[in-house]
């Protein structure tokens, strides 16, 4: 390692020289990979917002561990498990309390246009309130009145003039499943990839409109844990006790399961994968065509330092040297640029764009992989620095 | 004191192609040089002199007869003996191939750095001291295109005897250059090789030169002609 060292000490950093030298080149290969860095960047970034955005429901969960029937594929789609999981759940250490979550998606009159649109209801115990929104606590009273709800103002939809009825306090009626229902409550979630909209009321309200339910068929179990517990050890716990009939998943992982779901059943993940490559190509496009006209460029140099005893590997070095020069080099304005169009996307479409370090790791790693294979390609030319046509 | 010839050529031949174009250029070179000795290689073009250069050089690998160089024999040698025999010599072409991107003690300590007995420290002086030797003193940070033919190429030289080859090589070095600084570049090779003691062999079409020579070898359609007779003695 300390001779590794002093090597590289001893050595003459000459991907670097013949990098400096041509400023105009180095500045084209900068922004090539740079551009290639934002392409990626912006790519990822819209699909984890998109990801974010669509499971915000889950995120706002009132919840520390999460109990699902194994065969559920999504949030709309949950196949239900007996009510009494959750009674034994309650006799786990370290369970305070699980309580049931009821989900079903059905067809509602939207109240402004009275066109039939599918809805997504959730109905929870309005004493323990499944979700942590603050205007949900104020609006309890409210949903354990007999066909009551909350509507999520952020749903996709004409709403406007519904929103500000109820906003100003009027109650405004609709039909579902064709009872009527009053809302005259509002909360802030969004829209999903699941659902346009959503609404939210008691337990009772829920198992009045959808007789075929019962309420011991529950969609999703709630489990919240006494302070000082931790989530992963009393989910261990649950799934040594439980049957298996259902399954145990934390707050994150129910999030991630709803991720993955979107992002392996629909063409979501292959959009933005397929931007991600196209901008990763770009870059190997671009970075290779540098090192490729460098190295054409110092052939005959190359060919001289190969008869003087310089091996092949010596060469192989420095189009490495210069690949990875070109990544560092080319991710730092890659970044600055991206931080700026992410608060520009953040204004203009609400989206949460926001650069986690995990992603600028990714496509720091993405940016080397990206150089490297333009090295490996660019090292072809070397071969045809023969020293023997030196002379 | 008798000592075993720095490069010592025994019934050499030499094929370019294969098949049927298969060409032979050399026939039968016996050569013997000793240590310190300053040869000059003649001979009309086509006549394989560069050739004869490169298979010396470990530039091209031997396959037909013995050709050793410094003890070693560099027939049928592996690629990477070849490497390593190519560290052992300097040498000079007739374009200077300094690399642009380098100043003139960078391309000099490109000379050091294969050998790791030099530290960074020693490097940078002794790279700096044979620019001195050279004339360039003044002129270390200096990149190639803004030296003249004649500076270019004895910062080449000032590459190839900054790690005391045993051997220099030398392919019409003084092709480029004007009759001035063509003298000048093979006077300061003949000053320093005596000094560092080591051989030089040289390939010119340049008569003004011959006179530095201790033995004038001639080469004539892939054959030495008077070989080890014409003895010239300079100095
Ligand atoms: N790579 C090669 N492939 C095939 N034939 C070659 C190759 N290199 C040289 N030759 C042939 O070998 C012969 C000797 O060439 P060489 O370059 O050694 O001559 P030379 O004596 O150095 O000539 P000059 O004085 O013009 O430099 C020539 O006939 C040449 O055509
Ligand atoms: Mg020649």
């Amino acid at each position: 390692m300390i001779g590794f060292i002093q090597q590289i000490r001893r050595r003459t950093p000459l991907g670097w020289l013949q990098l400096t030298k041509q400023k105009s080149r180095l500045l084209v290969a900068i922004s090539g990979v740079a551009f290639a860095d934002v392409l990626m960047m912006m790519q990822l970034g819209f699909q984890s917002a998109l990801y974010e955005s669509n499971t915000r429901l889950h995120q706002n969960l009132n919840t520390d561990l999460v109990l699902i029937n194994p065969q559920g594929q999504n949030l709309v789609n949950m196949s239900s498990f007996p009510r009494r999981r959750l009674y034994q759940a309650m006799s786990v250490e370290g369970v305070k309390s699980a309580e049931p979550l009821y989900v079903n998606i059905a067809t509602w009159k939207n109240p402004e246009t009275q066109k039939e649109t599918r809805i997504l209801i959730l109905g929870f115990n309005p004493n323990k309130p499944a979700f942590d929104l603050p205007e949900l606590q104020q609006n309890l009273n409210k949903i354990k009145m007999p066909d009551t709800m909350l509507f999520d103002e952020a749903s996709r939809g004409t709403y406007q003039e519904t929103i500000a009825k109820v906003a100003q306090g009027e109650t405004v009626n609709t039909e579902l499943e064709r009872r009527t229902i009053h809302i005259n409550g509002l909360y802030k979630v969004g829209a999903s990839f699941a659902a346009d909209g959503s609404l939210m009321t008691s337990d009772q309200n829920f198992l009045m409109l959808f007789p075929k339910k019962s309420a011991s068929s529950v969609s999703i179990g709630l489990i919240d844990l006494e302070p000082g517990y931790d989530p992963q050890q009393v989910a261990k716990s649950l799934k040594a006790y439980l049957p298996s009939d259902v399954k145990v998943l934390t707050k994150q992982e129910f999030v991630e399961f709803e991720k993955n779901y979107w992002s392996t059943n629909t063409a979501i993940g292959f959009v933005f994968s397929l931007g991600v490559t196209m901008g990763f190509l770009v870059g190997v496009i671009i970075v290779y065509q540098v090192l490729s006209t460098d190295v054409n460029d110092h052939i005959g140099e190359y060919a001289t330092f190969k008869a003087m005893g310089y091996s092949h590997a010596y060469f192989l070095g420095v189009v490495f040297e210069e690949a990875v020069i070109l990544a560092i080099l080319g991710f730092i304005p890659g970044v600055a640029v991206s931080l700026g169009m992410y608060r520009l996307t953040r204004i203009a479409t609400n989206l949460p764009m926001y650069m986690t370090v995990a992603r600028a790791l990714q496509v720091l790693i993405l940016t080397m992989i990206m150089c490297g294979i333009s090295g490996v390609i660019a090292t072809r030319k070397l071969q045809a620095a023969d020293p023997a046509d030196m002379f | 004191m008798l000592q075993s010839p720095v490069i010592d050529i025994k019934h050499l031949d030499h094929f370019f192609g294969q098949g049927q174009l298969r060409k032979q250029v050399l026939f039968n070179i016996n050569l013997e040089i000793q240590a310190g000795e300053v040869i000059i290689l003649t001979g009309p073009s086509g006549s394989g002199k560069t050739t004869l250069l490169t298979l010396i050089g470990g530039l091209r690998s031997v396959h037909d007869g013995s050709l050793k160089v410094l003890n070693k024999e560099m027939c049928n040698a592996s690629a990477k003996e070849l490497v390593e025999a190519r560290r052992r010599i300097g040498y000079i072409f007739q374009a200077h191939n300094l690399h642009k991107s380098l100043t003139a003690q960078q391309n000099v300590q490109m000379g050091l750095e294969l050998h790791p007995e030099y530290s960074v420290a020693e490097m940078r002086s002794k790279s700096a001291q044979m620019l001195e030797v050279v004339g360039l003193g003044n002129r270390i940070n200096y990149y190639p295109e803004d030296l003249s033919g004649g500076q270019k190429q004895r910062v080449a030289i000032a590459r190839a005897l900054v790690s005391h080859p045993k051997i220099v090589l030398a392919d019409e070095p003084t092709a480029a250059l004007d009759k001035k600084s063509g003298r000048d570049v093979v006077n300061l090779m003949q000053k320093l090789a005596k000094e560092q003691g080591c051989t030089i062999l040289m390939v010119t079409h340049d008569n003004r030169i011959l006179d530095i020579a201790d033995r004038i070898v001639h080469m004539e359609d892939g054959q030495l002609s008077n070989a080890n007779l014409q003895l010239v003695t300079a100095g």
